[in-house]
């Protein structure tokens, strides 16, 4: 090992915290917000195959910004949890506050034992069988969670897109208002309007029969509800 | 010349089976003691006869209800057929425990690789990992716990219905018509070779299964046949390019009873 100057601790948790923030804050974002049948997340993706979004388990769902790597390797990790997890008890036991605390736990590790932190910001959601509850988590770079209610922005215009969500957002919403107002309020920090074809949404919808809630708008779906 | 660089094996391992065995292998089957499993094999449930044939919208796949441990009816309302995923149906005969433990397997193998990869497998890639799930299931097979499954779905590429059947070491044949494995299987491809025909609708489609399926009950102890008085009819799944579909016991009492009805 060579020669390491002494760092503060604290000095060392701020430059960690100041790299990721720069790296999360050059990607695009997340909404994730709770509508009539479920809760909904919608990203602004150009790319139609490298998913922002994505499924983990029968009613829990994933979102990720920054660096895609990385939040692709913490889906992974999310699905063999929760696959395991299932499988070893049963199918209802398998909870979006676990796999948030174990995000978490990975996260905070990484941040304070690695020799970068993960340049990444996750969402974790769940609904319930019933038309009440369902939970999102936020777990950020540094493994601390938030639990939301309602709606959440992460990404590179968080702060601007909560603002804006917090004066339009209202429970109830069906699908197409939901997606059409987060994909609004998404291009909203810089007066944009984004293309259906570069939205991504994907919602855990309660109303579905199938035991997977997951479903995720296809092209189709998203110009129909998307093309004015 | 450049020096030729070697990259391990790398990429995500999208595979369900081998992450249970990485990280929780006692919760596989285990090979047991020859003389162990020899008696134990003896005196567990085995499940009996299913089959499967091509029809016009896609696959049908139906079995019988009953698993026996030797002389005794272990269990007279066994389910021997699965959905496998969206598109797919697996259809189990032999020892009924490892059995419904490997179409588990099965089942979370497919939802594994789709979530993974977010990309659905082909029905021959569904085929080919079911074989090798029964090659390694092999040892336990030699032991007298063999599962023989047969395995049908709806190729979304090719737009029709497949058939698959195996044998223990997981050898794979694909069936341009029908199919059944188990005690049974022999009189039940008897009645469908007679009844059988290229393309024939839904309800006919359903009516001969019902048929194969009485058959086998009628000439193979170990098979079930219909019991009307307490409402246990045969389990039929119908795999088209709508999905994989359980036949609603209603329609299949309807088949039963004309079944009946004509030999009466």
């Amino acid at each position: 090992m060579g020669f390491m100057p002494y760092v503060p601790p604290e000095q060392m948790m701020k430059d960690r915290s100041e790299y990721a923030h720069k790296g999360i804050a050059r990607g695009r974002s997340v909404i994730g917000l709770e509508y009539a049948d479920g809760l909904l997340f919608v990203a602004e993706n150009p790319s139609a195959t490298l998913h922002k979004i994505s499924e983990i388990y029968d009613k829990i769902a994933f979102a990720g910004v920054g660096k895609y790597s990385e939040f692709e390797d913490l889906r992974i990790a999310g699905i063999r949890l929760a696959d395991l997890r299932g499988f070893s008890y049963g199918r209802e036991d398998v909870k979006a506050r676990d796999l948030a605390n174990a995000y978490s736990q990975a996260l905070s590790n990484i941040f304070t034992q690695q020799m970068k932190p993960y340049e990444v910001e996750i969402l974790v959601g769940e609904v319930d069988g019933d038309a009440a509850g369902g939970a999102i988590y936020h777990v950020l770079f540094d493994g601390s969670v938030n639990d939301e209610h309602g709606f959440v922005a992460i990404g590179g215009h968080a702060e601007d897109l909560t603002e804006t969500l917090r004066t339009r957002y209202a429970e109830g919403w069906d699908l197409a208002t939901a997606v059409r107002t987060g994909a609004e309020i998404l291009g909203s920090p810089d007066g944009r309007t984004i293309d259906a074809d570069s939205i991504e949404a994907g919602v855990l919808d309660r109303s579905r029969t199938q035991r997977r809630k997951f479903h995720r708008l296809d092209e189709g779906e998203l110009a129909a509800i998307l093309t004015p | 010349m450049s020096e030729r660089v070697d990259l391990p094996v790398f990429g995500v391992n999208p595979s369900f089976t081998d992450l249970v065995r990485r990280e929780r292998p006692e919760a596989l089957p285990q090979a047991m003691r020859a003389d162990v499993a020899a008696s134990a094999a003896a005196q567990l449930p085995h499940g009996t006869t299913v089959l499967g044939m091509k029809y016009a919208d896609g696959v049908l796949v139906a079995g019988d209800r009953r698993a026996t441990a030797g002389y005794t009816i272990a269990d007279d309302k066994m389910r021997k057929v699965f959905p496998a995923d969206d598109y797919s149906a697996i259809a189990i005969a032999g020892a009924a425990g490892m059995a419904v433990e490997m179409v588990k397997l099965f089942q979370l193998e497919l939802e594994h690789y789709e979530k993974l990869t977010g990309d659905r497998l082909s029905l021959e890639g569904k085929a080919n990992r079911l074989g090798q799930l029964i090659r390694e299931n092999f040892p336990l097979a030699m032991q007298g716990l063999v599962v023989v499954p047969l395995f049908g779905g709806y190729d979304l590429r090719r737009g029709e219905g497949r058939i698959f059947h195996y044998d223990a070491t997981g050898g794979r044949w694909e069936e341009d018509d029908f199919q059944s494995t188990g005690s049974g299987s022999q009189p039940a491809k008897n009645s469908l070779k007679k009844r059988w025909r290229r393309d024939l609708d839904r309800d006919a489609a359903i009516r001969v299964a019902a048929e194969a399926l009485l058959d086998a009950s009628e000439d193979d102890v170990a098979t079930g046949g219909p019991n009307p008085t307490r409402r246990i009819y045969p389990i039929m799944l119908a795999v088209t390019a709508g999905g994989a579909d359980e036949v609603p016991e209603s329609e299949i009492e309807t088949a039963v009873a004309a079944v009946l009805e004509e030999r009466s």
